[in-house]
């Protein structure tokens, strides 16, 4: 079931490439791991967040008073506890940050913008305590017209979040406020010359509903703060360093307060890259003078975090007879929620990616309304763009009668192929994942009745940043692995498969901790597909350090000049027959004269790493569409992506089948669903329904690997890609069961079934 | 009001405590027997992370009050392995890569051995529909299916 292409019969290495048990696995299966939830401070206080009721409205007043004099309350605090920001654009990874939203965000000032939406926050000696100190709190709302859909939020008229949001990247600038906070646009050649070749032209329109990240541990930290000032935060986060540096910016202390500690992560896929309990807790620590413990619901988890971005789009390709496109033409509109920055721009810059274009246009929206601020989710904006794009492909490969795989390899992106958005590639794997899907059983595989495949390919940049690790080699010779980039789904096992490869020992001999703040330099977060890329790099430089310093401690032992010496199989041994008869010195040998040949042995790298390079898939699925009910069933998967080099494979498997899993969910099942009232109607697993064991086949992966040359082992990021090609793979596989080509998600019954009984009243349904 | 004073047997041990009247069997095994492996993820019962079982009977620890617990046994996650030896599924889970963030894990393990215990040879799709009121965000159940499945053929042939 899991091949692997293009591995050499005889791996060159020891570790990378095989399947250790991984680190944290013992902890994770006995319930020892602890999580965000799982930690309790000694006289720890419950914290509560009071919310918006309303989805806009204006705050005339906020009283807290009655709330105080509950006995057991120690701490409230409202908009006045945080200081305001001024509005600028900080980048943060694959999104940008403005602080006077951030802080807004944390806890409304001038307006409460959706519902859900953080107004006040209760520190108290018991849950029913600060629940009751909740309703005590006064607002005084005055309610404002909103606005939820992203085409109502760009019409003149509408309803304004933000009096003062003028649309950037337009030329002259507008004279006037709206909902539109940016336009963007990459292009490439001429479009409209293009379109004159084409033989084909498909344009057509789709739309995307916002869908929640899911992740299964909801929100959570405990926050302590001393009387000197000094403060502790342990949360569930994917970048710790991150929080620390929101959290000194919005309560205005040095960075050096705050020591923060990631607990173990459960799930995050973008969504817990931002703050929102955090400076909340420990502003109300602060204030009491003791700990304080919050955690969301999961109702405010759909309220108030996440999603990613529900979109209007408009996807325009032109193709000669012989496949070749000549033009390709895009309209994104993303809501970005409440605040500026969705992820239109990276999902403009995702379009396209896949071929290589000489005339491409595509033009993006960032627009605000009355929903929660948009978090990262997987690939963010790309999926959405990506949806639209592989299905006017799929229409394209129909209307001149190619192959839809002979189509995308006529046109996939190569070495050398520069990409609309504007760099060049260097060696990427897309045409090596169409020839595996070709090549592969699945592709050939006769369907049943009422079923359809269909094809999508995919891209993600991946992106690198800073990152430090530090190894130390301990005085029996093991050697203690410390990294900053949270581990979230095998990262810990993949560094010591690195770091083992490198010093040619056990990988046993190697023990992984993620650090705390205090304990390394800056790291990035968990994101963009970096911390396998990024702190596998910073492992190896580390591992590479220890090995010079050993190197060194045995050449003074032997009198040696440095370069006399060198290190193979995990041992230093003198460098030729020059260098005399030394027996040569393992890692445990030399852990062993470290005293006193110069002190303590460790290795630190510190860098910002460069050369992430993008990954590429191709998915196949096979649908089954029940005639009666409209029920789509995903009966065959096959994933197939680009890794560079999978350090370990399974954990790259999963990577690839989560990604598919929550692909199968935004295509068929999820979304927001909001009443007139502007309130969200389904906050809940039971009716914001995520894919269940019942719901999925296996998910077969095929593992391409194309190394990425500036990687010591190859490392592409894997985690993102995996999401973007499904919904088009599967609203393909849905058109070729039915003959019905559906543009809206999710695909759920009720839609599928009113499209079918549509089509078939005009003849033109296959079933 | 006063607290209620419940006696119970939690992963073999006798145990007491005081609870509210409106706190849940998931509140207690956590906040008050400091038994974390049960997880929260939903409070309403429809993820799973809190599965425990209950005189043999599989449930949702958030679904049912602390005072319930009184005279029954529960098993959770920390009553799994015996002793040093994990049981075949906790082993299968770290075989198969069956678990990215791990979070769910508890609860799938212990709606797992619930299952074998009934049908020591399930189908896939046993599994499948077993498992469905568990959630999973990371893995698309794949690998955590296979585990099943191989810890099931091995619990039979030991």
């Amino acid at each position: 079931m899991q091949e692997k292409v293009k591995d050499a019969p005889a791996s060159p290495f020891q570790w990378v490439g095989s399947r250790p048990e991984r680190p944290d696995g013992v902890d994770k299966v006995t319930g020892r791991a602890r999580f965000g939830a799982d930690m309790a401070m000694a006289g720890q206080l419950v914290g509560r967040v009071l919310r918006s009721p309303h989805a806009h409205a204006r705050i005339r007043s906020i009283d807290t008073r009655a709330a105080l004099k509950l006995p057991g309350v120690k701490a409230v605090v409202t908009r006045d506890d945080f200081k305001d920001q001024p509005s600028e654009f900080i980048p943060a990874g694959e999104m940008m940050i403005n602080y006077r939203d951030v802080v807004r965000n944390v806890m409304a000032r001038e307006k409460v913008l959706f519902e859900g939406h953080a107004v006040a926050a209760v520190a108290a000696t018991s849950a029913a305590i600060a629940k009751q100190a909740l309703k005590l709190i006064k607002v005084d709302y005055e309610v404002l017209p909103h606005v939820i859909d992203v085409v109502e939020a760009m019409q003149p008229g509408a309803p304004l979040l933000d009096e003062g949001l003028i649309t950037a990247g337009v030329e002259p600038a507008p004279n006037k406020p709206s909902n539109v906070a940016k336009r963007v646009e990459f292009a490439l050649g001429d479009i409209e010359a293009g379109f004159k070749q084409a033989a084909v032209v498909i344009e057509r329109s789709f739309t995307t509903k916002p869908v929640h990240q899911g992740y299964i541990e909801p929100h959570a930290c405990v926050a302590s703060v001393s009387e000197d000032g000094q403060a502790e935060l342990w949360v569930t986060t994917q970048g710790h360093w991150i929080v620390r540096a929101h959290c000194a910016r919005l309560l205005g202390w040095d960075v050096s307060q705050i020591r923060v500690t990631a607990s173990e992560i459960g799930g995050g896929f973008g969504g817990k890259t931002v703050v929102y309990l955090e400076p909340v807790a420990l502003a109300l620590a602060k204030k009491s003078g003791r700990p304080v413990k919050m955690v969301m619901t999961r109702e405010e988890v759909f309220r108030a975090s996440g999603p990613t971005s529900g979109a209007h789009l408009r996807v325009k390709i032109g193709a000669r007879k012989d496949g070749r496109i000549v033009a390709a033409d895009a309209e994104l509109k993303y809501q970005a929620g409440a605040f500026p920055g969705s992820p239109v721009q990276p999902g403009a810059m995702c379009a396209f990616a896949p071929y290589d274009l000489e005339n491409v246009k595509v033009v993006g929206y960032d627009v605000v309304s009355n929903r929660p601020k948009v978090a990262a989710y997987r690939a963010p904006g790309g999926p959405i763009a990506e949806f639209a794009v592989e299905q006017v492909m799929d229409d394209i490969a129909k209307a001149i009668g190619m192959d839809p795989v002979d189509l995308r390899l006529k046109n996939a992106a190569k070495q050398g192929t520069k990409a609309a958005y504007g760099p060049k590639f260097g060696p990427v794997g897309l045409i090596e994942t169409l020839e595996a899907a070709k090549a592969h059983a699945h592709w050939r595989t006769p369907l049943a009745k009422n079923q359809g495949r269909g094809i999508a390919s995919g891209f993600w940049f991946n992106i690198g940043g800073e990152t430090a690790v530090s190894m130390s080699l301990n005085e029996d010779g093991t050697l203690s692995l410390t990294a900053g980039t949270p581990d979230i789904g095998g990262l810990r096992a993949s560094l010591c498969m690195m770091a083992a490869e490198e010093l040619g020992i056990d990988i046993g001999k190697i023990r992984v901790q993620i650090g705390d703040t205090g304990q390394l330099g800056y790291n990035f977060l968990t994101g963009g597909s970096r911390a396998t890329f990024s702190s596998g790099m910073a492992t190896v430089e580390a591992a590479r350090e220890v090995i010079k310093e050993a190197c060194k401690r045995a050449a003074k032992l032997w009198e040696l000049p440095e370069d006399a010496v060198e290190y193979v199989g995990g041992a230093v041994r003198p460098a030729g027959p020059n260098a005399g008869k030394h027996t040569p010195m393992s890692l445990k040998d030399i852990a062993g004269i470290a005293g006193k040949t110069g002190g303590p042995i460790a290795g630190y790298a510190r860098i910002n790493a460069h050369g992430a390079a993008p990954s590429f898939a191709t998915h196949i699925a096979d649908v089954e569409v029940d005639p009666d009910t409209g029920r789509v069933w995903v009966v065959r998967y096959t994933a197939i992506q680009d890794a560079g080099r999978a350090i370990h494979p399974s954990y790259v498997e999963g990577q690839y089948q989560g990604g598919v899993a929550q692909g199968i969910g935004w295509a068929l099942n999820e979304e927001y669903i909001y009443g007139a009232d502007g309130k969200l109607q389904n906050p809940g697993f039971l009716d914001y329904r995520v894919p269940v064991a019942s719901d999925l086949p296996m998910i077969d992966t095929v593992i391409v690997e194309v190394p990425n040359p500036r990687h010591p082992y190859g490392v592409r990021g894997v985690g993102e890609t995996p999401i973007c090609p499904p919904m088009a793979a599967i609203a393909n596989a849905v058109c070729n069961a039915t003959g019905v080509r559906f543009t809206d998600l999710p695909m759920s019954p009720p839609k599928v079934l009113a499209a079918l009984d549509e089509a078939r009243a005009k003849g033109a349904a296959k079933i | 009001m006063a607290k209620h004073h419940v006696a119970a047997t939690v992963n073999g041990d006798g145990v007491e405590f005081l609870c509210e009247t409106d706190e849940t069997l998931l509140d207690v095994l956590r906040n008050q027997l400091g038994l974390t492996g049960t997880k929260e993820g939903c409070s309403t019962g429809d993820c799973g992370a809190c599965s425990v079982t209950v005189d043999d009977r599989l449930v949702c620890s958030c679904l049912m009050l602390g005072v319930e617990a009184g005279g029954k046994s529960i098993t959770t996650i920390e009553g799994m392995a015996d002793g040093e030896a994990l049981h075949p599924l906790q082993k299968k889970f770290i075989e198969h890569a069956a678990l990215q963030c791990g979070i769910c894990t508890p609860g799938f393990l212990v709606a797992a051995k619930s299952l074998l215990e009934r049908t020591p040879d399930p189908t896939e799709t046993e599994v499948r529909y077993w498992l469905a009121g568990n959630l999973c965000r990371c893995t698309g159940y794949d690998k955590i299916v296979r585990a099943v499945l191989d810890a099931a053929a091995e619990m039979r042939g030991a």
